[in-house]
């Protein structure tokens, strides 16, 4: 009996977003077939539906996802690596800290993809270029919750450490780091939305790689329908990582 | 009406009966600021025999917090020395078990996760480490609570978290800091009644900081008063009330005149306390 409210309210939210979802679809496939949005510019849901079909077959849209998502993973790693040990290492020098963090929030606020010809004449036109844009662009968010999660981090805490004798290196890893790593996790997942919106953005922009340069293709050939339904392999490359860092996180709150 | 050993001369006050556990002797902590050096703790001397209940009671800003990081080891004295069982301490000690007025839960850990953090930190294996946390949390009344995480519990409960993680390890003098300074009454009165048990079935040496008179009476086989600014022993007194004790206590005669007796020795202190509070607010920022 105690279950039951607890079961319906797990399933209740994921359904109503799916309704809504559907709903939504359904009002603008009506609004589109009653003529008052255009159809040339907004493409039928049922149209967009179809060519998922013609875009797996004829264009070989899941190896693209696998591009695009190969060069999200590497980005999210260097992200997550450099991200939080720059941000580690901010936290503990206050000078240095001071005199970067705002500098580095108005580089969260850049639009990096735009240097993106730098980018080229450094790495060349290949994966490269993509992974390292996405990985810049991914990096201040990343810092700047890593230097918020460690400075949010309760002295207390830390004074429980302290007083069973914990070394410096213990009390950074049991304590210190376990602490801040929700605050961190939503660092490393605003860096990978920043990551990924850029990586597609460069594939669209050089014609390379894998859903961006497909997106910019249909778009040339005004194939608005399976423009949209490659944008929705986009989204779920978003969805993916989304999910596999709340997993991450669980497991390394688990073993901390 | 009560025999205290009064030390404010400085000389170390001995422990009634009983070989001392812990001897704080004639500790001095200042604080440099810009402006000013404060003596926060002002030659503090001590004993706390076997078994023993010692509270230490001020007003706000007496240097109770300072003395409690001193003796167990977080902060460094200018003066004095801090000895456990004829050992001198120098930094934090396995000796010197820790409990602290803030929430000190660790949030991403189960409370038996919590109760095992300073054993595992200190390698025990898995199987005596269960046990030893099975034991405790049951000694706190925490039983069957295990798997919870600290969010699901009450303050009080994780409270008696926090207790059982640092009687876990097994010191020889349990430090705490106003333990329930941020409960409510009642189950401030519930949890001291529950300190008072453990405390008595494991006769743990024990030092307890505090702000409450009652508390400090309910507890303690000997309260010592401290003075406001600079921090210094002002008496000691002895509590013979009957052991075992429980919150019924409070309600006895014999109770009331303890509570006023410390009352009219702390009345002069609190109130130099709150003159000073308010002095400082025009120039409050
Ligand atoms: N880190 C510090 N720097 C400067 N002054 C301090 C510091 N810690 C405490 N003090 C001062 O020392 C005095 C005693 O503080 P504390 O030990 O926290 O008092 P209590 O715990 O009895 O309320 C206070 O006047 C406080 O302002
Ligand atoms: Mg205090």
């Amino acid at each position: 009996m105690a279950n039951r409210p607890l079961a319906e309210a797990k399933c209740l939210p994921a359904a109503l977003g799916l309704g809504g979802l559907a709903a939504v679809l359904a009002l603008t496939e009506m609004l589109i077939r009653l003529g008052w949005v255009n159809r040339f510019i907004v493409p039928l849901p049922s149209e967009v539906f179809v060519s998922f079909e013609r875009i797996i077959l004829e264009e070989n849209v899941l190896s693209r996802f696998l591009a695009t998502a190969g060069e999200a993973l590497a980005a999210a790693f260097l992200v997550s690596l450099t991200g939080v040990a720059l941000g580690a290492f901010l936290h503990r020098h206050r000078l240095l800290r001071r005199a970067c963090e705002s500098w580095v929030a108005g580089l969260a606020a850049a639009p990096l993809v735009l240097l993106y010809p730098l980018f080229l004449v450094i790495f060349g036109r290949n994966a490269l270029t993509i992974v390292m844009i996405g990985f810049v662009s991914g990096l201040p968010p990343a810092i700047l919750k890593t230097v918020e999660g460690f400075a949010g981090t309760p002295k207390v805490l830390l004074d429980v450490g302290r007083s069973f004798s914990l070394s410096p290196s213990q009390l950074f890893w049991k304590i210190a780091f376990p602490s801040a790593l929700p605050v961190i996790f939503v660092g490393v997942r605003l860096g990978l939305m920043f990551s990924l919106i850029n990586i597609v953005g460069v594939e669209f922009l050089i014609n390379f790689g894998g859903l961006g340069q497909l997106v910019n293709e249909l778009a040339e050939r005004y194939d608005l329908a399976a423009m949209y339904a490659a944008i929705c392999f986009v989204i779920l490359v978003s969805v993916f990582f989304f999910i596999a860092s709340e997993k991450l996180e669980r497991w390394l709150l688990r073993s901390a | 009406m009560t025999g205290g050993s009064a030390g404010e001369d400085g000389s170390t006050v001995e422990a009634a009966g009983g070989t001392p556990v812990l001897r704080v002797e004639n500790i001095v902590k200042r604080f440099v600021t810009d402006s000013a050096t404060v003596t926060a703790v002002d030659h503090v001397s001590f004993t706390v025999a076997q078994g023993e209940v010692l509270s230490i009671i001020g007003p706000s800003g007496c240097g109770k917090s300072t003395l409690f990081n001193v003796i167990g080891g977080l902060a460094e004295a200018d003066e004095g020395r801090v000895v456990v069982e004829g050992r001198l301490m120098s930094g934090p000690d396995p000796a010197i078990g820790m409990v602290f007025q803030e929430e000190s839960t660790f949030p991403w850990r189960t409370v038996g996760d919590n109760v095992a953090f300073a054993l595992e930190v200190a390698g025990m294996a898995r199987a005596e480490r269960t046990k030893r946390v099975r034991h405790y949390l049951e000694l706190v009344g925490l039983k069957g609570f295990e798997q919870h995480h600290p969010a699901q519990l009450s303050g009080g409960m994780r409270q008696r978290v926090a207790i059982a993680r640092t009687l876990a390890f097994g010191p020889k003098v349990l430090l705490m800091d106003e333990p329930f300074a941020a409960l409510d009454e009642q189950t401030r009165l519930l949890l001291g009644d529950k300190v008072l048990q453990i405390q008595q079935e494991l006769a743990q040496t024990t030092l307890l900081i505090t702000h409450s008179i009652a508390e400090a009476v309910q507890l303690s086989d000997r309260v010592l008063v401290m003075t406001y600014r600079p921090g210094r022993v002002k008496r000691i007194v002895d509590i013979k009330l009957p052991r075992p004790r429980t919150a019924e206590i409070i309600g006895s005669k014999d109770f009331g005149l303890y509570v006023a007796e410390i009352w009219s020795d702390l009345r002069g202190e609190a109130s130099l306390g709150m003159k000073d509070a308010e002095a400082h607010l025009p120039q409050a920022e």
